[in-house]
C-alpha cells in the first residue's frame, strides 16, 4: 500500500507485480483517472496522512485473508492532479480469475468510502468538493 | 487536551486544519456541541452532523463514541476516494 503525491507508471508497477511467483493464475488490475466531463481544471485530493495509510492497509490485508490473493498493490494519490492522470490503482493475483477480480472490487468499493481522501474540483466556475454517492455506500452491503 | 483535526469543506469552514483543544466533553457530540456554542462558523460547520463523519484516534466512530483516553479527533465529510 503507497500514498503519495508523486505520479506512478501502472505498465511499471504491473510489470514488477507478483514476480516470479508460480502459484498466480490470475491478475486483475483497476486504474482511476482524473475524468473531464467538460471544463475540469484540476482536482485536488485531500488526505488524512496517518489514518489513510492504516484505512488502506486495513483494506488490503482484508481482501488478501478473504480471497487468498498470492499478491495485492495498493497506489493512492494526492495532491494536484489534471485531466487524464491516473488517481489511483490497484492490482490483485489469485490462484484463478474469479478470486482475482472480486478482491479487485472489494478493494475498490471499500476505497471509494473508507478511505480517507476528499476530492475537489477546479474548473471555469471555481471549486467544488465532490460529493459522495449513496451508490458507493450501497456498494458496500454486497460484501 | 484533545487534538481536533478538520477536513475538506469542514476544514473551509472552520478555518484552519487542527487545533488544540482543552474539553472535559464526555462523548463526540458534547465535543461537536461545545464547539458550536463558541463561534458561528462552528455552528455553521457542525449544522447538519448527518453530513459529517469522525475518526477517533484515526479510526471511524459514531457521534455517540465516548472520548475518554481519545488523543485525536477528526470531523470530515463522507469520504470520496478511488
Amino acid at each position: 500500500m503507497r500514498v503519495q503525491a508523486e505520479p506512478f507508471d501502472v505498465g511499471a508497477e504491473l510489470a514488477a507485480f507478483a514476480a516470479g511467483r508460480q502459484d498466480v493464475g490470475a491478475e486483475v488490475s483497476f486504474s482511476g483517472v482524473v475524468r473531464d466531463d467538460g471544463g475540469l481544471a484540476a482536482m485536488e485530493i485531500e488526505h488524512y496522512p496517518g489514518m489513510t495509510e492504516k484505512a488502506l492497509a486495513k483494506i488490503e490485508a482484508e481482501a488478501v485473508a478473504r480471497w487468498d490473493l498470492k499478491a495485492s498493490l495498493v497506489i493512492h494519490r494526492y495532491g494536484r492532479l489534471e485531466p487524464g492522470e491516473k488517481i489511483m490503482m490497484v492490482a490483485t493475483a489469485a490462484g484463478h480469475r474469479a478470486e482475482a477480480f472480486e478482491a479487485a472490487q472489494f478493494l475498490m468499493d471499500y476505497l471509494k468510502s473508507r478511505a480517507p481522501f476528499w476530492k475537489k474540483e477546479t474548473g471555469a466556475d471555481g471549486a467544488s468538493w465532490v460529493a459522495a454517492k449513496d451508490a458507493d455506500e450501497d456498494a458496500l452491503e454486497r460484501w | 487536551m484533545i487534538e481536533v483535526l478538520y477536513f475538506a469543506w469542514v476544514r473551509e469552514r472552520i478555518g484552519l486544519p487542527r487545533e488544540s483543544i482543552e474539553t472535559q466533553a464526555a462523548t463526540v457530540a458534547d465535543l461537536v456541541a461545545e464547539l458550536r456554542a463558541r463561534e458561528d462558523r462552528y455552528d455553521m460547520a457542525f449544522s447538519d452532523v448527518s453530513a459529517l463523519r469522525v475518526a477517533l484516534d484515526q479510526e471511524l466512530a459514531g457521534f455517540d463514541a465516548p472520548l475518554a483516553g481519545v488523543r485525536e479527533v477528526a470531523f470530515f465529510p463522507p469520504m470520496t476516494g478511488g
